[in-house]
């Protein structure tokens, strides 16, 4: 007796897989509905609240939130304190996204044209690590590095450089008594903090200029600074601004930092923090919050249209 | 005329560029040790190993710890489902609305914590739901999934997709080619999102200090060390626990970097 | 005796391309069977049909008399012998035959003892403890053979399996194929868009164009009496000669085949031309002759010369010589 052309289905399992085979969308929904609902009840759902707490207001003598619909509470970011805060951030943000491109560009560049087997390898993790590295731990060295009794101080003192930090710290606005309570201070540690976003997204795309092009630059005869002014900038600019979309949003968000190293002035985020805890002014917290949505989604279609996305 | 060489002065740069990054961490380690407890003297005055017996003999510092590993347990695991399921979804054919959902998956770590952190405070103030540890641990599943779901995805698309359909072909229901197939193969994928998930949401504070709530109980070993970065105590325990959570963040990474190297994709790449 | 395979009107269309497109098909049991024809043309999409991973959109498929349109790859009788050969990576290669059997739920010791078995078949019985990528291509190819084979299907199906071998390879395990299916008695079913692995190994073959069946029929019905000058033209690069040239042979106003091994070069003969190009094939000499006549004049026409023979020259003009039995009336492609 030949064995049948087809075979008997020898348990549920068997049924159910036949039953994905007749209709694959059944299983593209089973599997796609635990996680959409995950994320659109919770975090779209989240967003949705900020968004309608921040068109709420908090009533100023009782404290308590009135539920209705009002534009009184955004109406008070345009208070002067509140666009003071709003500015300092946007000002830092932009200080920080410059000076990681800057500090970020040799080791991309180095990365990406020169290193070459383990030695890719090693920067690889070199960036990584740091990357993922505990952000508290990060700060927290840093306050360490600050301190007046700390090893900058030390190393300055023994160098003979101590004038440069007095130097800089008698800046008016940016300065301070001491580093680790000063602009400067806040600024240096969201740079060190933030520098591997930008590295990363710069690598890659630094990765994506052939050689050939610049090969072909100097063969035209340009100089290594010409070439690298024409030809590689302008290729690993959507690398750029990857990068600067991360530690542009990364820095407007921050409230942590700008605490631990810096000067009591506030940035949007320790307001947005305050606000919904000790003040109990949700509203207004969710309107803060607002404030660098907006800010990122422009930017981002600014980004896309300058081909970002394309070195992500 | 291109030399395969590059200047020193770039490979000077790039150098100092990650001592820059690396060092800082490196003073931490030293801290733990110095014998001042009052300031951050350097150089430091001696040496000793005591703070490590104190760490261990503090109170206040085991139910933070605790906390920190319940919540990242929980969330790691959630993580780990929902991230699976969808990369299983998305490496598999083009369906309507494939594009909304990569992104919908990227935002919670793409937009900015506070963001994150105050929209889920409106949510909670909204429903009027308590503080605790599963409000904080709603918060750190939520982004920790696309942890998980990058990791998952790059695995997919680099299986070869005829030995799902030889497994079939061979007789195997959906059930045993998950089973026999597709497990084994995703397996150390899987473990190294799991991994990276469990080591940011070990460190994670800013979304934390939203979805906490001000209990004592409350405390996540990263929102004790921030107090304690606020108001100090004893300096040098804080620079243990801060090995501590150096080291719980750090081993994963690197255990998630082995696991997943040899492709395409490598853990981490999608941070 | 029922056929191996059946396919009634079979389609299978994405949107506006047809893949498939009104297929009807009798494979028997027993049979070699080889499907086909250039990339594209529909063969796999056919073979896919067979084993399940697509379903039709019209039509109805038979396998041994039964209808399996309800019914998913993983409960039909049928293996397949992938182009990739898809292995799976992390078992070995003893535990990669003995899977299909591992999953029905044969017990240990008597897949193993199966698998080995067919391992020796496939004369691999010493590298049962190896991976899939600890072996060469030809080995891998051997190993899906087993690992299909061990589950005594009905139909055997094999999507181009030789493609990635070197020809000599190749040809071995054209032999070693063969004569498994005549030891076995399995169907095979073939997929190859090399005509002469076709032709060599089929005991009868469909020659697939764009979603269509040109000709279905033995290798030398399919050779020497091409239907369509499609086929024609796919199948040995034979002589198509347009309708005025056969009419001014004698024939009528058709298109017609001529197989250049089936010409002789001549002093004179039935039709005279310039030699504008030979090519040296090793057994043989490929003459082309450029044909000068009314309403045929430019017609290329391909001669073989047997090596030892002479040859004319280049630009030499000369003329072609046959029998009229080889000249072969086809329908319009």
């Amino acid at each position: 007796m030949t064995a049948p052309a087809i075979l008997p289905a020898r348990s549920a399992a068997d049924r159910l897989t036949g039953l994905f085979w007749r209709k694959p969308n059944l299983l593209l929904i089973l599997l796609i509905t635990p996680p959409l609902l995950w994320l659109g009840l919770v975090y779209v759902g989240s967003l949705a609240a900020l968004l309608l707490q921040s068109f709420y207001s908090i009533d100023e003598f009782s404290g308590v939130v009135k539920e209705e619909f009002t534009l009184k509470t955004y109406a008070e970011l345009f208070r002067a304190q509140n666009l003071d805060i709003i500015l300092r951030t946007l000002l830092m943000s932009a200080a920080v996204t410059l000076a990681c491109a800057i500090l970020a560009f040799p080791i991309a560049y180095y990365a990406a044209r020169y290193a070459k087997g383990r030695w890719k390898a090693a920067f690889y993790l070199g960036v990584m690590l740091p990357l993922w590295s505990s952000y508290l731990v990060k700060v927290y060295a840093w306050k360490l590095i600050l301190a007046k009794e700390g090893i900058l101080s030390w190393a300055t003192d023994a160098t003979g450089t101590g004038f440069l930090i007095s130097g800089l710290l008698a800046i008016p606005g940016l300065g301070g008594s001491s580093l680790s309570t000063s602009y400067i201070g806040t600024f240096l540690v969201f740079t060190y903090v933030w520098l591997p976003y930008m590295i990363l997204p710069m690598q890659a795309s630094l990765e994506r200029v052939p050689a050939s092009m610049l090969e072909a630059s100097a063969d035209l005869g340009a100089t290594r600074s010409q070439t690298l002014r024409t030809v590689v900038l302008p290729l690993a600019l959507p690398g750029i601004i990857a990068g600067s979309i991360f530690t542009f949003s990364l820095t407007m968000g921050d409230y942590i930092i700008p605490q631990i190293v810096g000067n009591s002035a506030r940035f949007i985020g320790l307001a947005v923090y305050q606000q919904q805890g000790t003040a109990g002014n949700i509203p207004l917290a969710a309107a803060f919050a607002v404030v660098p949505i907006v800010i990122m989604v422009i930017y981002l279609m600014l980004a896309k249209r300058a081909g970002a996305f394309d070195a992500l | 005329m291109l030399s395969d060489r590059a200047p020193w002065t770039l490979r000077a740069a790039a150098l100092g560029g990650l001592l820059f990054l690396h060092l800082p961490i490196l003073l931490i380690f030293l801290y733990a040790f110095t014998t001042e407890e009052r300031t951050y003297q350097f150089p430091p005055p001696g040496l000793t190993t005591q703070w490590f017996a104190v760490a261990w003999n503090r109170e206040d510092i085991w139910p933070p710890l605790w906390l920190s590993l319940k919540v990242a347990a929980i969330a790691t695991l959630l993580a780990m489902i929902l991230g699976t399921l969808v990369a299983a979804a998305m490496a598999r054919a083009k369906f309507f609305g494939r594009e909304q959902i990569s992104l919908l998956i990227i935002l919670p770590i793409a937009l900015p914590g506070i963001i994150t952190g105050m929209s889920l405070r409106s949510a909670f103030a909204v429903m009027d739901i308590p503080f605790s540890i599963w409000t904080i641990m709603l918060g750190h599943a939520t982004f920790c999934i696309v942890i998980v779901y990058n990791n998952a995805v790059a695995r997919f698309r680099r299986l070869s997709g005829g030995i799902l359909e030889a497994s079939a072909d061979l007789g195997a229901n959906a059930f045993q080619t998950f089973r026999h197939i597709l497990l084994p193969n995703l397996g150390s994928a899987l473990l190294a999102g799991g991994m990276l998930a469990f080591a940011l949401s070990f460190d994670e504070v800013i979304v934390t200090t939203f979805t906490a709530g001000s209990g004592t109980d409350a405390k996540t070993l990263p929102i004790w060390m921030l107090d304690e970065l606020i108001r100090p105590r004893q300096r040098p325990v804080t620079n243990v626990v801060a090995i501590l959570v150096f080291a719980a963040t750090f081993f994963p990474i690197l255990a998630a970097y082995y696991l997943t190297r040899g492709g395409g994709e490598t853990a981490g790449g999608g941070k | 005796m029922t056929a191996a395979v059946e396919f009634r009107a079979v389609s299978r269309h994405f949107g506006p391309i047809r893949a498939v497109d009104g297929v009807d098909l009798t494979i028997a049991e027993g049979s070699f069977f080889a499907m086909l024809g250039p990339s594209g043309s529909g063969k796999t999409t056919c073979l896919r049909l067979i084993s399940g991973f697509e379903k039709p959109t019209g039509g109805v498929i038979r396998i041994f008399g039964e209808d399996v349109s309800n019914t998913p790859p993983h409960l039909r009788n049928v293996n397949t012998v992938f182009q990739d050969y898809a292995l799976f990576p992390h078992m070995n290669v003893r535990d990669n035959v003995a899977y299909g059997l591992m999953v029905k739920g044969t017990p240990r010791a008597r897949r193993y003892a199966q698998a080995n078995e067919m391992l020796a078949l496939v004369k691999l019985d010493a590298y049962g403890d190896r991976k899939p990528a600890q072996l060469s291509g030809g080995q891998r190819q051997r190993v899906a053979l087993a690992r299909a084979l061990v589950n005594e299907p009905r139909v055997l199906l094999l999507d181009e399996p030789l493609g990635a071998l070197d020809l000599k390879l190749r040809e071995a395990m054209q032999d070693e194929l063969k004569s498994l299916q005549k030891r076995l008695g399995i169907t095979f079913v073939f997929v190859t868009h090399d005509q002469n692995e076709a032709l060599s190994m089929a005991d009868s073959l469909a020659v697939f164009n764009q979603g269509r069946i040109a000709q279905i029929g033995t290798p030398q019905d399919i050779y020497d009496r091409p239907a369509t000058r499609f086929v024609a033209d796919f199948v040995g690069s034979s002589n198509v000669l347009p309708p005025d040239l056969t009419r001014a042979l004698g024939g009528p106003a058709q298109w017609a085949s001529l197989r250049p091994e089936a010409t002789r070069l001549a002093a004179t003969g039935a039709i005279t031309g310039t030699v504008t190009a030979l090519r040296y094939l090793g057994s043989a000499t490929r003459v082309v002759l450029t044909a000068q006549g009314p309403g045929f004049t430019g017609t290329e026409i391909a001669a073989l010369v047997p090596t030892g023979q002479p040859l004319p020259a280049e630009g030499q003009t000369t003329a072609i010589a046959f029998d009229p039995a080889a000249l072969h009336l086809m329908e319009a492609p």
